[in-house]
């Protein structure tokens, strides 16, 4: 059986004392709320916290609110089932809504939350096993090991960033705010991550995520996220693409982001894409050009599920589907292709 | 080489964890138990509560048998602590009973032998449930994304939908 350690479980009482315990208990203490990444992980000793505080109670991380003066409010409590069934989320963000109901199962969504998503782990096949089959095969440098098992020349972790939320919120420019020992911090979740499997993030351990603020879409934007997985029903992401563009009446593209999950260790945009795009009518051709783009900098590794080569040639695929559907053009299925589920 | 911590529960002892008494209600009763706070509520139902309807499967949130409900949502019940659970209304297959007489779905299950092994069925019983309770006329589709977490190596699923719609249809029993 896959029991929990044994550990102090502190439920606070305030986003302030959260903070305050997570400073004080130092790196023996990790947050959490919805559980679903922190147990299964403390389960398989990936993470071995000897205090676990608890957001899971705060009235302060609850809260949609669509018209606020940043835009849209969502509190990091929010669950995921709450965020892609809320109207005004999927109305203005119907990526971020697809996002968010696409994560694992609905049990899992019911409980699972927006703030832990963002913050979810990065996974690897190496990393991402019991402690008794890591012991078998040697540990790796992101747990109780030196080395990377996937690349061992690498000096650096390459686990896989795999939130499906996140790229959408960095494609929409949304600002993470943070509550921490000297008060609050706004920092755009463009800068929230880095590309190291270990240290994938730059916030401190003793900042709590309140919430998210989504700007205003401005006239004419558009956004999208598309998925690929193994299982239809639910499976992490092996690639996701989350593209948001502003149209002019006339179809002129003014401004577009196409962000990849799940082929580094963080979010990657897509800049050279967006240049090829901003102040042309989006064709086909056009489109053509920024998937190849974002093909040349998608570098899948094979640490994850499916061929990390086919996960590159999809990268073209889906960010070709994605800004189709964006410019609303009907692309002809590629050669041998089969019609995808919407999923 | 790095020891895996071993978690016994002479361990906890020795080490002064403390066991924590928790008020759970269960079922429309109140349970009173003195266990770990370490416990997840799928081990406080079967091994304090005794109540082992709810199965015990991956125990990693990736097969949807150890399904309850939590103030009326479906939540799995090994991601969730016991102590997480406390001020809440916990309802699992056990509950499920009206009157000594078995819930429409429960009967449909059993009419169309839906259920072969069994292991996943009270999780799905639980997940269906509260699919009905909100949605009373499904559609395939519908019942089908519902169950999408509730994994089955038995049946191919098929006769678990037809299950589902024919309680729907209110045809169960006939
Ligand atoms: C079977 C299974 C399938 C899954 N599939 C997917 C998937 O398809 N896509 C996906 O993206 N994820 C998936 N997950 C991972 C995870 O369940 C989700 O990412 C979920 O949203 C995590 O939210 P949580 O509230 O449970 O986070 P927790 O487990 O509570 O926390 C996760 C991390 O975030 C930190 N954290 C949480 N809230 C805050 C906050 N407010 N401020 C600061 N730090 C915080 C915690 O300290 C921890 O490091 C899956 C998990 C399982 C078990
Ligand atoms: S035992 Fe909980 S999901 Fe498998
Ligand atoms: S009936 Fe055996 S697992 Fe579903």
């Amino acid at each position: 059986m896959l029991r929990l350690p044994e550990f102090n479980y502190i439920r606070a009482k305030s986003l302030k004392q959260a903070g305050r315990l997570l400073a004080d208990l130092g790196p023996e203490a990790m947050a959490v709320a919805g559980g679903t990444d922190v147990y299964p992980k403390m389960k398989r000793g990936q993470f071995t916290p000897r205090h676990l505080v608890s957001l899971r109670f705060l009235s302060e991380l609850r809260g949609i609110r669509p018209g606020t003066k940043d835009g849209m409010w969502i509190g990091a409590g929010e669950t995921l089932t709450a965020v892609s069934q809320n109207p005004a989320v999927n109305k203005l963000f119907p990526a971020l809504a697809h996002a968010a109901g696409s994560v694992s199962t609905p049990q899992l969504r019911n409980v699972g939350t927006i703030g832990g998503n963002v913050f979810v782990d990065t996974r690897c096949n190496y990393y991402d096993q019991t402690f008794f089959w890591r012991q078998a095969a040697g540990f790796c440098m992101k747990k109780d090991g030196d080395i990377c098992l996937v690349a061992p020349k690498s000096k650096m972790c390459l686990a896989v960033f795999s939130s499906d939320t996140a790229p959408v919120l960095v494609s929409l420019g949304a600002v993470a705010t943070f509550s921490g020992p000297n008060g609050l911090r706004r920092v755009l979740f463009d800068e929230c991550y880095r590309d190291d499997g270990i240290n994938f993030l730059t916030k401190q351990s003793n900042e709590v995520l309140q919430g998210i603020s989504i700007p205003r879409p401005a006239f004419g934007q558009r956004n999208v996220y598309l998925k690929l997985r193994r299982r239809g029903s639910f499976d992490f992401p092996v690639l996701g693409v989350a593209a948001a563009m502003q149209f002019n009446p006339k179809g002129v593209c003014l401004s577009s982001k196409i962000v990849l999950t799940a082929v580094a260790s963080a979010p990657v945009v897509v800049d050279e894409a967006a240049h090829l795009l901003e102040g042309k009518t989006v064709t086909r051709d056009a489109i053509e050009a920024a998937a190849e783009a974002a093909a040349k900098v998608s570098h899948p590794v094979d640490n994850a599920d499916l061929d990390y080569w086919y996960r590159k040639r999809m990268t073209k695929v889906y960010v070709k589907r994605a800004l189709a559907e964006l410019a609303g053009i009907q692309l002809e299925l590629e050669k041998g292709a089969v019609k995808p589920r919407q999923i | 080489m790095p020891k895996r911590k071993k978690s016994s529960k002479t361990d906890a002892a020795q080490k002064g964890w403390a066991k924590r008494l928790l008020r759970l209600k269960v079922n429309g009763e109140i349970k009173e138990v003195a266990t770990e706070t370490s416990k997840t509520l799928l081990e406080v139902l079967r091994e304090d509560l005794n109540l082992t309807g709810t199965k015990h499967g991956c125990e990693l949130g990736e097969c949807g048998t150890c399904t309850v409900l939590i103030n009326g949502d479906a939540v799995l019940s090994c991601l969730v602590l016991g102590v997480e659970s406390e001020d809440a209304e916990i309802v699992t297959v056990e509950g499920l009973m009206r009157d000594s007489q078995p819930h429409p779905l429960q009967r449909a299950f059993a009419d169309l032998g839906a259920t072969q092994c069994g292991y996943c069925i009270p999780g799905i019983l639980l997940t269906a449930k509260v699919l009905l309770d909100k949605n009373p006329h499904p559609t395939r589709d519908e019942v089908r994304e519902a169950l999408s977490g509730n994994l089955c190596r038995c049946t191919g699923y098929t006769k678990i939908l037809e299950a589902v719609e024919l309680a729907a249809r209110g045809e169960e029993g006939q």
